[in-house]
């Protein structure tokens, strides 16, 4: 059987796909990788589809053994990672050959990080898709000892990098009017949009709390609303007026109102924001909103083409003379605030 | 024959959601006729779907309409809704036909559900006084959401119009009959909430593995049986499922 032997685990790890919609009627949301970017990045590394299912890992990832040859890539928050002790370049490709143990530890910055095979995680279908709903009772998170399926692999390269998209240290994220907007008056809406966030220390798979200085965002009547849809993105007031962001697991229905969406382009800048880190909320129009969002899906279909050789640290390379030392590739994944090892 | 329901001022409206949604919403308070209207209308909605639309929805008097913008353009769902709004008194619509009558064991009150006393004190009733009404009254599932196959049911008697906490009670157990705004909620999931906790069941509506994981659907209607604890207790082994919770067709 292809696939990996978890020695060890992070709490807040679970294979996730591109989510189920359709349920939304039953009362359960679509759901999927928190960070939709990241899926994208990994199906590139390895030249495969995004609706293979990925290794999603909330703070910190684990020690996983691989039973047979395996390609990966680890995208979302770059997190401390090697194979059999020797350091991996994050947003990267590589193999790993049967025995070998990959580690991955703390993020570095960022939330969530990814593992991706080539193959995709072949995990057990839950109302049709793999990702783990852990609020509805889908699936479980990884366990230490649980021995990770892995689906058949077309092959291909490895050794393949990719520049990731900067988004995870929090910033500005793009916010439309929906349809409960008009329930908070124009200047608690403005306030939002010139107020600075703090994310907090609430978070998780469903939604992420923003703090701030200032009085609550109250909406009229706030208590006596109809429950309504929610859609990921939503921002939503609890009874206290404190904001949250409400991510892909949320629920499909709720009574606390909304005073906007944010753009699904920049969700996963939310769901990747670290806490503490700052947020701000900037509104934009449905039509800039609608355009920034398509820009966004061309990048992800294009993401393949952005893929390059991986640049070795020529003291890593134990015959230097041997390889190829110019050409035209770029150094994509080269943090410029941090030294050389 | 029957008088025609009125439509409130204003409604039916139709606004966006997000990038990608569109909601035709029926009334701004819970109505038999807004409710009604609601799950007549999705039906047809469903019936008469245009290219790029990913799924539909019901929550309690609106209907909400998911769609790829990159498919479908926001004036083409706008319009189609519209069309379909003119077709007919959307008020005066028929209940969903293959309902049924689910009757539920419920432990009121007691540690399993310590606000039963608290909600009964602000509806201005004594404890066995809310139990008597509580159970006594037959609802109706007005939508679902929330968590998977979880109900929304109504409407309660006037005294029952309590606004949520303002704080969240961290953990409320699945099977949890919980209180607000003149509607019962039945949790599918352990889960926070702003509602008070009356009751308990051992109801289990959502069932991942089972060919019919769901429940409820939309129209079925629920009486809430009051049972002892201990009785509860005896039912929730005895029949890990349901509870002791059945079902019967709803004739029409």
């Amino acid at each position: 059987m292809s696939g990996l032997r978890v020695r060890r685990v992070g709490p807040v790890v679970s294979v996730q796909d591109l989510g189920r919609p359709g349920y939304l009627s039953r009362g359960v949301a679509q759901g999927g990788v928190a960070d939709t970017t990241a899926l994208y990045e990994g199906a590139a590394l390895l030249g495969q589809s995004p609706a293979l299912a990925a290794l999603e890992m909330g703070g910190m990832g684990g020690e996983f053994e691989a039973l047979t040859p395996l390609r990966i890539a680890l995208t979302g928050a770059p997190m401390v990672a090697s194979i059999d002790g020797a350091a991996l370049t994050w947003n990267s490709s590589c193999r790993l050959e049967v025995g070998q143990v990959l580690s991955i530890g703390a993020a570095r910055k960022g939330v969530y990080g990814y593992l991706h095979v080539g193959g995709g995680f072949d995990s057990d279908e839950h109302l049709g898709a793999r990702s783990v709903h852990m609020a509805a009772g889908l699936g479980q998170p990884v366990q230490t000892g649980e021995v990770l399926k892995v689906g058949a692999d077309l092959d291909g390269e490895t050794g393949l990098v990719l520049a990731a998209e900067p988004r995870f240290e929090g910033g500005e994220v793009r916010i439309v009017e929906s349809f409960q907007s008009a329930l908070f008056s124009p200047e608690t809406r403005l306030r939002l949009g010139e107020t600075e966030f703090r994310r907090g220390q609430r978070a998780n798979r469903m939604g992420v709390e923003l703090t701030c200085d200032g009085p609550p965002f109250q909406a009229e009547n706030q208590l006596n609303i109809l429950s309504e849809v929610i859609t990921p993105g939503d921002v939503q007031m609890t009874g206290d007026g404190k904001p949250f962001v409400l991510l892909r697991e949320c629920q499909t229905t709720g009574g606390y109102p909304r005073i906007g969406t944010v753009l699904p382009c920049d969700l996963p800048k939310v769901a990747q924001a670290p806490a503490g880190s700052d947020l701000k909320l900037k509104w934009v129009t449905l039509e800039e909103g609608l355009e920034a969002n398509r820009r966004y899906e061309v990048e992800l279909k294009a993401l393949p083409r952005s893929c390059q050789p991986m640049v070795r640290n020529p003291a890593g390379l134990p015959d230097l003379l041997s390889y190829q030392l110019v050409g035209g590739v770029v150094s994509a994944f080269a943090d410029p605030f941090e030294k050389e090892s | 024959m029957s008088i025609e329901p009125a439509r409130p001022d204003d409604f039916p409206v139709i606004r966006t959601v997000g990038l990608s949604g569109m909601l035709v919403t029926f009334a701004d308070r819970l109505t038999e006729a807004a409710n009604r209207a609601t799950l007549a209308f999705r039906s047809v909605v469903e019936h008469s779907l245009v290219e790029g639309v990913i799924e539909t929805s019901t929550s309690l008097a609106s209907v909400y309409v998911r769609f790829d913008p990159s498919l479908v353009s926001h004036s083409t769902i706008q319009g189609w809704l519209e069309g379909l709004l003119t077709k007919q008194n959307w008020y005066g619509a028929d209940l969903p036909e293959g309902r049924r009558l689910w009757r539920v064991p419920t432990v009121y009150g007691t540690d399993l559900a310590p606000q039963l006393a608290e909600a009964a004190d602000a509806a201005g009733m004594s404890e066995a006084q809310a139990i008597d009404n509580l159970s006594a009254t037959r609802v109706r599932v007005l939508t679902i959401g929330f968590g998977p196959g979880q109900p929304y049911l109504g409407t309660l008697d006037e005294m029952w119009d309590l606004p949520r906490q303002t704080g969240l009670t961290p953990q409320v157990p699945a099977g949890a009959l919980v209180l607000a705004i003149r509607q019962l909620v039945l949790f599918s999931i352990t889960t926070p909430t702003g509602w008070r906790h009356v009751g308990q069941t051992g109801f289990k509506l959502f069932q991942p593995g089972a060919a019919q994981p769901f429940a409820l659907t939309a129209g079925d209607e629920l009486q809430f049986d009051p049972v002892s604890k201990p009785d509860f207790l005896r039912l929730r082994d005895s029949d890990p499922d349901f509870g002791g919770a059945t079902a019967q067709d709803i004739l029409t």
